[in-house]
């Protein structure tokens, strides 16, 4: 645990340090502070203002597909698959709706813990892969619609993939370091 | 893709109401998913004026530059189309130590603008590039040292070791980082292979 101690003293110190690191290497190397701030501040607007179109539009059919109970529908039809290849059914709609969207994913994980107790084997289990792995579809929207690109190429399948291996391997480490 | 992909998601879901009678439940979900986006967007705007500012102070000053001739090896490695000391490199560098610490609204700006690098050394194109693809992969299957909230959940559901679950989640992020780069290797040694034949 003290491991721990010192990765969140890093974590608190990190940003405010760093802050005065730049601004103290910046002023050593006469770069006008104030002024490049707000240039970059700037950028900052017009690229937060750009993602709004992308944004809405990725979070209204995410929506209207969960509210619908289409998401829903599917995730029975997957959960048999995934079941097969060996993940717990408790944990399954977590497994499926982790890379769609970040908010509904921390609302099943709090409701899998709330039900089966954060320190279950379900409880670890859904807490590991609400850790380990990110949206995807969120990271793809804001990324790409950040600076326009338009051909995500093999970009989804190589994240979901990706996303498969995360929860994978997460079963796989609770299985290993907290039983069954 | 993404067209596709998109418009399914809102067909599926407008005709499955139909069928299930959950019509009025989608109509609050059009109109809560876009207050939703626009909320999350205007968050951003204070995340991203703060660390675009103080990164252009650092791009000046050349910290960026240091950054990435210190990591060169790695970096370069993973992504072989970055050339070195390119300003991309330290960006996709501090984007990676924010998400380690857990700084996601750091990391967010700072991946944006390595983006931003990268889609001009790709001529300014509108498609992804094989150094992007890469660079979403690791983004997607963030390493992250602690994750913290899900330790404040598990705090309030009144866990007796909140903390256990960082070593587990430490390597199966670490699992799923590597599973993205074998990965996003083997679609790219797809896609240079179908080009050539």
């Amino acid at each position: 645990m003290r491991a721990m101690g010192i990765i969140s003293l890093i974590s608190l110190w990190f940003i405010p340090v760093l802050i005065g690191f730049i601004l103290l290497y910046g002023t050593i190397k006469k770069v006008p502070s104030y002024e490049r701030f707000v240039e970059g501040g700037k950028e900052g607007i017009r690229i937060a203002v750009s993602l709004i179109p992308f944004l809405v539009g990725m979070l209204v059919a995410i929506s209207v597909f969960r509210a619908s109970g289409a998401l829903d529908f599917f995730m029975n039809l997957i959960r048999p698959m995934l079941e097969a290849i060996g993940v717990p059914p408790e944990i399954a709609p977590l497994a499926i709706i982790r890379p769609i969207s970040g908010s509904a994913a921390l609302g099943i994980m709090s409701d899998i813990i709330a039900t089966y107790g954060p320190d279950s084997f379900i409880g670890r289990l859904a807490s590991t892969i609400q850790g380990s792995t990110d949206t995807t579809f969120y990271v793809l929207t804001v990324y790409f619609g950040a600076v326009g690109i338009k051909k995500m190429g093999d970009a989804l399948k190589v994240g979901l993939l990706a996303d498969l291996v995360g929860i994978t391997s997460a079963i796989v480490i609770v299985t290993l370091v907290f039983g069954n | 893709m993404v067209n596709v992909i998109w418009a399914a998601m809102i067909i599926i879901g407008i005709v499955f109401a139909m069928v299930n009678g959950t019509m009025d439940k989608v109509n609050e979900a059009i109109f809560e998913g876009a207050k939703e986006a626009v909320t999350l967007c205007i968050g951003l705007i204070s995340v991203l004026v703060f660390w675009l500012g103080m990164m252009r102070i650092a791009e000046e000053a050349g910290l960026l530059k240091k950054l990435s001739r210190l990591f060169k090896p790695l970096i370069s490695r993973l992504f072989p189309e970055v050339p070195n000391n390119h300003p991309a490199m330290g960006y996709i560098l501090s984007n990676m130590i924010a998400n380690l610490f857990g700084l996601g609204n750091a990391a967010t700006p700072l991946g944006i603008k390595a983006m931003e690098e990268m889609k001009k050394l790709n001529g300014g194109k509108n498609e992804a590039s094989r150094s992007m693809i890469t660079f979403l992969a690791i983004n997607t299957s963030s390493i992250t040292l602690i994750p913290t909230t899900v330790i404040s959940i598990r705090m309030n559901y009144e866990s007796a070791n909140p903390t256990e679950i960082v070593g587990t989640t430490l390597v199966a992020t670490v699992c799923s980082a590597i599973g993205a780069i074998l990965i996003d290797r083997y679609f790219y040694y797809r896609r240079s292979r179908k080009r050539k034949g």
